[in-house]
């Protein structure tokens, strides 16, 4: 529980009686391993399993990615390189690019939450095992959609930042840049489902008696990573909705000439662009955070500093994304003061890193082979966090903007900055992954190869940039002067290259053939090397732990906790259980049961898979079929979250019984419910913040007098608030009398309001103005659509409810999809009726 | 659509000269030719100093810290000298100071509408189009070529055609987007007479590569120099400076060159 690398005395309390390891082991096994075979590997949604194959999928992306960048470099190499032509090039700079950030760091990052959060917070799986399984397979698919494009020729190449009107319908007739808008959504989705899960999961799936004051610092930093990436992404979704709607259906949101404006594409852009840079640094300072402490010997220094440090980053790292767009046009007030957001953000970092060379100062540092990557980093991401603060200096940005010293800045911030840390992390963790020790020597060899071939590759290219050499040039045939700096950064680049082949080499030479390693290697004290080597399906035979001044919780009690003297041990019930605390002191409050093997999550991620299918070839009247199939998929989710009759408390341990979720109003699918409503609140905000956006600062505004008034619209309006009112008014009064028969009635009667509403919707979308003509009436296309997608999903909840009270899931302590329902029909009551206030100002101001 | 300036085959020699010296080029941010590129570079020279000391220095309380014994001082004081002293206090006092030198910079850069000779740039894919105010006052519009009195500061009404472009002088100074349905407004200098190249800064598409141009600075006491376009056959004429003035053609000047910023 603690950062404290020191071994502590000898464990002798014990919460159960012990029994013997080797057949806890089987007991578990029995209930927590994937199934055999091929359909193992469809069904499985076990976070130790997802997690792997979003880091081995990751680099291999990652790989791809690599081998595009010695494209860009062998066509750079010289100033008329004629290697690739310039509409090759194009595809590639943007696929590189593209890959890299949504490809590569952001899944990685999630496979490594994904496989560590519950090792090292104490606990079984994540908390929606299902829900991982499905963001991995929206990640395969949509990834290698995007991957294959390239070799079809039409991959995207309007650069990874997509900015319009380049990347609108005129000036990119072909579906290259619709690949990239609906690939990337899809992959976004894991994206969000990762962040769901993860803020959940660090909340309230800890080992008992770990407060969130004193979880290993990992958790912080993925806590500060998963409400970042809840409240960025859905920004950069918006944006990529309204452009593919713009491209397909003609509807103008950038097009200035009809009340659109492309800096709003720029703004939404980098509303999430900027924070992700943050989001990709965090889980890798995480994880020095981890590693650095243990292999100098001494706590972490400032473990209050650093939690401060990592908040101010996420607060911070939002109010600074103009900075990419200090060259658009944009007043100097406003200027200096996103200048001083930029140069502010220096300081939590500046923080952390004196804390971790404060750890280092104070304790013995012994030079393993993390420690080597971590000395890569320092040596790499100090320098990138200066020229950081140089480009956060306005007129020095000026200069340098879009120049190769961004691309020298931003190499030196990622690869310094997640590269580094990563091959640390997996080389720390690659122990408890493989249960194997490293081949001597490879690791070393690699790290100097892709030290010396980075900083090869990127120190000289400040000074390309600052020679004037623009970002995405494909030749230079005027400019001898760039020639030499661009063949050496091309020379190193393919040491660089040699250097991660080498790295993956290595890892893999340790998967197969290293000898086994013994238990915790670096004598860690996080409860990740309490497990068993290698890291069995269900962790830990019992859960580690703090209660009444008994305590399991370290890694010395390997052997109490195998040996089932933990909380909940084995898996009496034949099923997969773990422990659910409360989110502030940790204090166990019910025994979550989770879903087992299924190809659910494949199936889900298919019917949606489809949908993009539909929209990327142009079949959009087949669409329906494909959201039929996602409601059905999404119902059958549903099945196994309640149950028809009360379920007895089960033992925790000796002494402790404590109910299951089905008992519980308060279950982890609720919480899940309400974060997904934050990245939903997220998503409106923008959407706001563009109708606003638009009408004060775009161009072609005012619109031109629209239609969108008289009686039928106000009456639609007026039908269409009402029936959501009253179905919020009988969600609640459905969980009011749940043990009643009323329950039903009162379903049925929500379930009829709410259709009512969505009919009045359809209604109100005949009304409205040709949302061709001008932003003003897109936009409310827009409004109108989000309301039908989140009252269609209302809909769907009562339909459930109805079903769960027919069927008898509801009683006592038994809610059934009740809670959610009420939280998503308020949800969609308050932004249709924020949507219709904004409508009525527009008419009558 | 747009041809590169022939002359530049002429700047071969004065290119490698440059390249001797590592910091010249004709689109070197390193060798300025007015006020703003030359504080841009001061900066950057600044910035690059104190960016080396303080690489240096971490390095270096790194390499300390590997090589020390460990050290007993008590959690308090460790994360007074650490967390407080050199996380928050040096970085803030580093860069507070370097906040403030930027603004002040930045400020003495920006468009001031005070009268400054303007002319208009249009960026399109890929070229450019230039209007400037000719002998007779009226706009001429040249291609690839824009035309400048040197030693005073001049202001550019920057516009895009089609999709977003960027203006970029790297000798004179900082760059600035050309963005459909904005006028942005930029002000420049060049200290003395002659050519300086510019190039389009934003990805635009296929013909990004080539998206470049030339900014003529003449010196405004002698007679105007003929305002040719890039792919002109008389460029060469440009060479020796004929008295007499080629006057214009009225017919293709451009509407008045100096609107203003929409907002």
């Amino acid at each position: 529980m603690t950062d404290a690398a020191q071994p502590s005395a000898p464990v002798t309390v014990r919460f159960n009686t012990p029994r013997r390891a080797l057949s806890l082991h089987r007991e578990m096994a029995q209930v927590w391993d994937d199934e055999p075979g091929l359909r193992g590997i469809l069904s499985s949604v076990n976070h130790g399993t997802i997690g792997r194959r979003f880091m081995i999928t990751a680099f291999v992306f990652f790989a791809i990615g690599g081998v595009l960048s010695m494209l860009i470099r062998a066509q750079l190499a010289t100033r008329d390189g004629a290697f690739l032509d310039t509409a090759l090039y194009n595809q590639v700079f943007t696929m590189h690019g593209s890959i890299m950030m949504f490809l590569f760091a952001i899944p990685m990052l999630e496979g490594l939450a994904l496989w560590l959060l519950p090792k090292i917070l104490g606990a079984r799986d994540m908390a929606f095992p299902r829900l991982s399984a499905f963001g991995y397979w929206c990640y395969l698919i949509g990834g290698t959609v995007i991957v294959l494009s390239l070799v079809a020729g039409v991959a995207p190449d309007g650069g990874w930042f997509m900015y319009v009107p380049l990347a609108d319908a005129t000036h990119t007739p072909g579906i290259n840049a619709d690949v990239w808008l609906l690939g990337v959504t899809f992959v976004e989705i894991s994206a969000m489902a990762a962040a769901v899960e993860i803020t959940v999961t660090i909340l309230r799936v800890r080992a008992p008696g770990m407060p969130l004051s004193r979880m290993p610092l990992i958790g912080w930093y993925l806590l500060g990573t998963s409400v970042m990436m809840l409240v960025g992404f859905p920004p950069l979704i918006l944006g990529s909705i309204l452009l593919e709607v713009e491209r397909a259906f003609d509807l103008p949101f950038f097009d200035v000439a009809r009340g659109g404006d492309p800096l709003l594409w720029q703004h939404l852009f980098w509303l999430f662009g900027h924070p992700e840079v943050y989001i990709i640094f965090l889980p890798a300072a995480g994880a020095l955070s981890t590693i650095i402490p243990v292999l100098s010997g001494r706590p972490i220094l400032g473990y209050g500093a650093i939690v401060a440090a990592i908040i101010g980053l996420v607060f911070l790292s939002f109010g600074l994304w103009v900075h990419h767009m200090f060259t658009v046009g944009i007043p100097h007030m406003a200027l200096a003061f996103f200048s001083a957001a930029s140069v502010l953000v220096a300081v939590p970092t500046a923080v952390q890193i004196f804390a971790w060379i404060g750890t280092m100062w104070r304790g013995q540092v012994q030079f393993r082979l993390p420690m080597l990557y971590i000395m890569g980093f320092f040596s790499t991401f100090v320098m990138g966090g200066l020229t950081g603060v140089m480009l956060a200096i306005v007129p020095f940005n000026w200069q340098a903007h879009d120049t190769a010293f961004v691309t020298a800045h931003l190499h030196y911030v990622l690869i310094g900055g997640f590269v580094f840390p990563m091959m640390a992390a997996v080389t720390w963790w690659m122990p408890l992954l493989s249960g194997r020790w490293r081949v001597r020597g490879l690791g070393e060899a690699a790290f100097w190869l892709i030290f010396i071939g980075f900083h090869g590759t990127f120190f000289l290219m400040h000074l390309t940039g600052l020679l004037g050499m623009p970002r995405r040039i494909a030749v230079y045939p005027d400019n001898p002067e760039w020639e030499w700096l661009n063949l050496t950064s091309s020379i190193f680049g393919m040491v660089m290259s040699a250097g991660f082949a080498l790295y993956a080499f290595d890892i893999v030479m340790q998967a197969l053939f290293g000898r086994r390693s013994w238990r915790n290697p670096w004598k860690a004290a996080t409860l990740d090397w309490a497990l068993p080597l290698p890291a069995p399906s269900y962790n830990i035979a019992s859960l580690p732990g703090s209660m009444g001044g008994r305590a399991l919780d370290t890694a010395d009690a390997i052997l109490p906790l195998a040996r089932g003297e933990g909380f909940l041990p084995g898996a009496p019930r034949g099923q997969r259980e773990t422990l659910v605390v409360t989110a502030g002191s940790g204090t166990p409050v019910h025994v979550a049961v989770l879903p087992g093997n299924t190809t659910l999550p494949l199936v889900t991620s298919l019917a949606v898979g489809s949908f993009f299918a539909m929209m990327l070839s142009g079949l959009y009247l087949l669409t329906p079929i494909a959201i039929a199939a996602i409601l059905w998929a999404g119902w059958r989710w549903g099945d196994i979250m309640g149950r028809a009759d009360d379920s007895d408390p089960v033992a925790v341990t000796d002494d402790l019984m404590l109910p299951q979720h089905f008992m519980q109003r308060e279950t982890l699918s609720l919480t899940g419910v309400r974060l997904l409503l934050v990245a939903g609140a997220t998503l409106f905000a923008s959407l706001l913040f563009g109708v606003g956006f638009l009408t004060v600062v775009a161009p072609g505004w005012p619109a031109p007098p629209g239609s969108l008034s008289g009686t039928p619209v106000m009456i639609a309006m007026a039908v269409a608030l009402t029936g959501m009112v009253v179905a919020l008014l009988a969600a609640h009064r459905v969980e009011t009398v749940r043990v009643h028969a009323a329950a039903r009635s009162w379903a049925l009667l929500g379930l009829a309001a709410n259709l009512m509403a969505l009919i009045a919707l359809a209604g109100l979308a005949a009304c409205l103005d040709d949302p061709t003509a001008h932003a003003r009436d897109a936009l409310r296309v827009v409004m109108l659509g989000h309301a039908a997608v989140y009252g269609v999903t209302a809909t769907v909840l009562a339909a459930r409810s109805w079903r769960d009270a027919a069927t008898g899931r509801l009683g006592a302590l038994r809610f059934g999809a009740v809670p959610a329902w009420r939280l998503f029909q308020g949800f969609w009551l308050v932004t249709a009726g924020l949507s219709v206030v904004l409508v009525v100002a527009q008419e009558v101001l | 659509m747009l041809s590169r300036p022939r002359h530049l085959n002429r700047l071969v020699p004065a290119l490698a000269i440059g390249v001797l010296t590592g910091c010249g080029g004709p689109l070197s941010t390193l060798a300025p030719a007015g006020p703003a590129a030359r504080e841009i570079a001061f900066l950057w020279y600044v910035m690059l100093l104190g960016g080396t000391a303080i690489t240096v220095l971490v390095m270096g309380l790194i390499a300390m810290a590997l090589r020390r014994r460990p050290a007993d001082d008590s959690d308090a004081r460790a994360e007074r000298v650490w967390i407080h002293g050199w996380g928050l206090g040096f970085s803030a006092v580093v860069l507070t100071a370097l906040l403030a030198t930027g603004i002040v910079i930045g400020e003495r850069m920006l468009a001031r509408d005070d009268g400054a000779p303007r002319v208009q740039a249009i960026a399109m894919q890929w070229g450019w189009q230039f209007a400037q105010p000719g002998p007779d006052g009226n706009p001429v519009t040249t291609d690839g070529i824009l035309y400048v009195p040197a030693g005073q500061d001049f202001e550019i009404a920057i516009e895009a055609r089609d999709v977003i472009h960027s203006f970029w002088v790297p000798q004179l100074g900082g760059k600035m987007d050309a963005i459909p349905g904005r006028v942005n407004l930029h002000r420049l200098r060049a200290d003395a007479p002659g050519r300086y190249e510019g190039l389009c800064a934003e990805f635009c598409g296929i013909g990004h590569s080539d998206m470049r141009f030339e900014v003529v600075a003449y010196d405004p006491a002698a007679p105007l120099p003929p305002f040719l376009s890039a792919d002109d056959p008389q460029d060469a004429a440009a060479a020796q400076p004929d008295p007499v003035q080629p006057q214009p053609d009225p017919a293709s000047s451009q509407p008045d060159p100096a609107p203003e910023t929409t907002r």
